[in-house]
């Protein structure tokens, strides 16, 4: 497998989409290859990162102000 | 009421599906509910598409507010929260133009870019470059790097890796196929990489 074919089962990978024959090959894969095992780490480390901090943050008061405004309005039918 | 819950639990719906039924049935305070589920999904998503505070304010209140207007047209063979969200993107995309009168904005356009498919950096930065940095900075770190991604590739890998849907309701939700959501996910996802390669590359040599 060269590292063009790895990365092109990347995303399926990540996303535990791929055959277990698949998985086998793209083991062996990384086993010899450096740079796509920290493609791989590091890709994963992306998304996980982007999932678990939260970068537009909406504050309590902005919230409660907005939520009141919805519920206003539909309440008078929109 | 107590009829639709019971019936729900039975036919193992989503509880979603109850609260709809609700509303419909004029208990408001259900769709109270569903506003405070899903106000903070649909505040973030638009905000990363139009990259503007205001906007996003009024995106989420308008998308809320068409919803509630729309919810007999809701079928309930997707869930309520996809159906949401296609209608933030839409608000969304729609304030976008507003504010680039003149200027297309679409998602369904074809990102013509090489950037980030092949990788180049390639410091190993894992496990742990957040400790290096406060809340705040990291924060701005990555919303630095994701703004910098093309618009097509970011509405699609903050719907599917952010929010969580899958692939195929991320392609329903943006009118695209599903092979271009594929194919645009792996391109954000590697020029994201890429992109916080160059910050956390750095911190990690000890460089300040």
């Amino acid at each position: 497998m060269t590292c063009t074919e790895f990365l092109a089962q990347l995303d399926e990978l990540i996303d535990g989409a791929v055959t277990t024959e698949m998985r086998a090959d793209l083991r062996d894969h990384l086993r010899g290859c450096e740079h796509c095992e920290v493609t791989l780490n590091t890709t994963r480390k992306t998304i996980e990162i982007y999932r678990s901090h939260e970068i537009y943050e909406l504050p309590a008061s902005l919230r409660e102000r907005l939520h009141a405004a919805i519920m206003e309005r539909c309440k008078r039918g929109c | 009421m107590a009829t639709i819950q019971s019936l729900a639990g039975e036919n193992e719906q989503h509880p979603d599906v109850a609260l709809v039924e609700r509303v419909r049935g004029g208990d408001v305070s259900a769709y109270d509910e569903l506003v405070r589920k899903y106000e903070r999904q649909v505040f973030r998503i638009a905000q990363h598409i139009t990259q503007n505070r205001e906007d996003a304010e009024d995106v989420m209140q308008d998308a809320f507010l068409k919803a509630y207007e729309k919810l007999e047209q809701f079928q309930g063979n997707s869930k309520f929260y996809t159906w949401l969200v296609r209608i933030a993107v839409n608000e969304s995309l729609m304030r976008l133009r507003k504010r680039r009168t003149g200027k297309m904005v679409s998602i369904d356009e074809d990102v013509e870019t090489e950037e980030g498919t092949v990788p180049r950096d390639l410091a190993d930065w894992t496990p742990n470059p957040e400790q290096n940095y406060t809340q705040s900075e990291l924060a701005e770190i990555l919303r630095k790097t994701i703004q910098g991604l093309p618009h097509g590739f970011r509405v699609v890998f903050v719907l599917r890796d952010v929010e969580g849907l899958s692939t195929e309701e991320t392609a329903e939700t943006l009118g695209l196929s599903v092979p271009a959501v594929k194919s645009r996910l792996l391109r954000a996802r590697l020029q994201l990489r890429e992109r916080l390669s160059r910050y956390f590359r750095r911190k990690k040599g000890g460089e300040k």
